[in-house]
């Protein structure tokens, strides 16, 4: 029986590339790829009959989609790396990542000339939500994690430094090594810090402890109060949600994107 | 309308409630009459009417007073609306909003559609006649407002009922969910296995692989976001979506870069492309994938990467270090000037604004003065004051 529909052009190709292959003793991979065309084509299918059933689920459901990631990642699967791929396009997992990544820089745009590109989990977790608007799906703070993960490899400095129980995000290309993280946890339980602590917490001369917070300072993510009794403390702007008003302004927001 | 009784709304002990509509008016036969816009709560023993305005105002008739209903179909200007026949009233009824009237049927006039649901809900009811079986006892009485005197919150017991269902059913969903899900991810754990097996084949016969056969390799782990075995880079870039993304971003980018004086931060790029696309957005992977291919593809647009690890998008007939010049300019006139300062003199982002002039630094024409007040460039006067 005839298979049809192939050209002989092709055949004479294939038969080379096989000759070729088995010159060297070698089998060939094409065989595999062959196989692995096929599976994916099945898995496709596994997949979408899944997202036909619960889809809903991963939309509406946060701790679903925190299960969802574990188990991907624990195989070795990215979910988010494409749009293109088909966790994505069927299950529509991209999506509403990639929107959020938008809503995130945003934010962050908008808040920088406040806090020096350092911000809270939580302080960025209320103001995405604000900008969602009242009738837009759930997103929990793990959500955003996953998103500014992705968001990372776009060069623009994004960064997750822990604190406390909590997380500061970094959304500005500054160097931020060690020493800054730590002195960033030790000012999170007050919002700011003083040399005399973190010499007496770290141990460290008042040289590396000064170099640190000039650092902070320099970057406009620390705030030097030298009208303080005692001795100057640095503050935080990033950790001042009680202190201040978290509006931004529409005059803020427009500045913020070029 | 005479059958009706006021009532507290609060539901009765064994009563459930079976499907609520807003939007829905009452008529007594053809006649409107003052109850023109309320819920309209169907119970297993009940039609409970509440008005929307004032919640104080409450009013039901029993189910067992309904003979049959009929459907009349929306009209132009007119909703849909279902007839309501009733018995006559009993003697001992409560009192109610009508001590008569010259109708024995009521219309429900549903302003706000609803119309099928319910009215395939209230025939049911009649059907199964539930309020038979399920003898109502006291109401429970909740949330007694002190001040107001009224009970104003609906009985408890009928909706927890309803509440442990839905619960009952949210958990069955998703413990299927999650089965479900295991075995998906089971198969694609096969699927991962499947690549490393190729990828080591690949390893082993450098060079005998094809270049077709390598873009076809790549697509398939892109489609299941596996990362490439071989090279353990991002494994898009070289796939033939990513080269497409390339040439469409081309075409989207070149006038916004126009716009903006030939630069823009990837970070940009990204909010602007995916607020434009709305749907099937791009991975910030897939941009930077994509944005690889620019150079070799011949494309009017390039990535370029700063030190600072920053990355933009150029024209190709931008020329960074010729802005430097005009840089130069601009901080002497100004004598000196910090990335913020600059910034909002030349119209850039600040990101850019940096990057511009660490450049300049680099090249020698500018100095920095690095205090606590920020960081702050001046024209090199070592360079042309020697």
């Amino acid at each position: 029986m005839h298979r049809r529909g192939v050209g002989a052009g092709a055949i004479a190709k294939k038969k080379l590339a096989e000759a070729k292959y088995k010159e060297r003793g070698t089998v060939l991979a094409e065989d595999q790829l062959a196989q692995m065309s096929k599976q994916l084509d099945m898995f496709k299918n596994n997949l979408e009959e899944f997202a036909s059933k619960h889809k809903q689920e991963i939309r509406k459901n946060p701790e679903f989609r925190v299960q969802f990631q574990d188990m991907c990642a624990t195989i070795g699967v990215d979910p988010l790396a494409s749009g293109k791929g088909f966790w994505s396009e069927m299950l529509g997992v991209g999506d509403f990542y990639y929107e959020l990544g938008v809503q995130i820089i945003e934010v962050c745009l908008a808040l920088k000339h406040r806090n020096g590109g350092l911000i809270t989990l939580e302080e960025l977790h209320q103001q995405v939500l604000k900008g969602r608007g009242k009738f837009a799906q759930d997103v929990s703070q793990d959500d955003l994690l996953r998103a500014i993960k992705k968001l990372k490899v776009l060069g623009n400095g994004f960064g997750i430094i822990p604190v406390g129980g909590t997380y500061l995000i970094q959304s500005v290309p500054a160097e931020l090594n060690m020493d800054h993280t730590v002195v960033l946890q030790l000012a999170e339980k007050k919002g700011y810090v003083t040399v005399s602590e973190i010499r007496s917490s770290l141990k460290w001369e008042t040289e590396r402890a000064k170099q640190v917070l000039e650092h902070l300072l320099k970057e406009g993510m620390a705030w030097l109060d030298t009208q303080a009794a005692g001795e100057p403390q640095y503050w935080l702007p990033a950790l001042f949600t009680e202190l201040y008003s978290q509006e931004i302004t529409p005059e803020e927001a427009k500045e913020a994107i070029p | 309308m005479d059958r009706f009784a006021w009532t507290s709304g609060l539901l009765e002990l064994g009563e459930t409630l079976v499907v609520q509509q807003r939007g829905v008016r009452l008529c007594d036969g053809e006649e409107k009459v003052k109850f023109d816009s309320g819920v309209l709560l169907l119970s297993t023993h009940r039609l409970i009417w509440r008005d929307q305005k004032n919640h104080e105002c409450c009013i039901a008739v029993p189910l067992s007073q309904i003979v049959f209903i009929e459907e009349q179909a929306a009209g132009i200007g007119k909703s849909a609306k279902i007839v309501v026949h009733l018995h006559p009233a009993s003697s001992n009824k409560e009192p109610g909003p009508f001590q008569s009237s010259k109708y024995s049927y009521i219309k429900l006039s549903f302003k706000e559609h609803g119309q099928i649901e319910f009215y395939r809900r209230l025939s049911e009811e009649i059907s199964q006649r539930r309020w038979e079986n399920m003898p109502t006892g006291q109401t429970i009485q909740v949330n007694k407002d002190p001040q107001a005197g009224r009970v104003r919150a609906v009985g408890i017991v009928g909706i927890e009922r309803k509440l442990e269902e839905k619960r009952k059913e949210t958990d069955k969903n998703i413990s299927e969910a999650f089965e479900d899900l295991s075995k998906l991810m089971e198969k694609a754990k096969e699927m991962v296995e499947l690549s490393k097996s190729i990828a080591n084949k690949i390893k082993e016969k450098q060079g005998d692989i094809t270049e077709d056969e390598t873009i076809r390799f790549k697509s398939y782990l892109l489609s299941m976001g596996i990362a490439n075995p071989v090279t353990r880079e991002t494994y898009g870039s070289g796939t033939h979506y990513h080269m497409q993304l390339a040439k469409q971003l081309a075409g989207i980018l070149q006038t916004p870069l126009e716009e903006r004086g030939g630069i823009m931060s990837l970070t940009e790029v990204y909010c602007m492309v995916n607020r434009a696309r709305g749907l099937e957005l791009l991975s910030p992977e897939d941009l930077v994938n994509a944005c690889r291919m620019l150079e070799s593809l011949k494309l009017p647009l390039r990535l370029r990467i700063f030190d600072s690890g920053v990355m933009v998008i150029e024209l190709q007939s931008h020329n960074e270090e010729e802005m430097v010049a005009s840089a130069l300019e601009t901080v002497s006139e100004k004598g000196s000037l910090t990335a913020d300062e600059f910034a909002k003199l030349v119209g850039m982002s600040v990101l850019l604004a940096k990057e511009r002039l660490l450049l300049a630094e680099k090249m020698g024409h500018l100095c920095r003065d690095d205090s606590v007040e920020g960081l702050r460039f001046y024209p090199n006067l070592f360079l042309t004051q020697s």
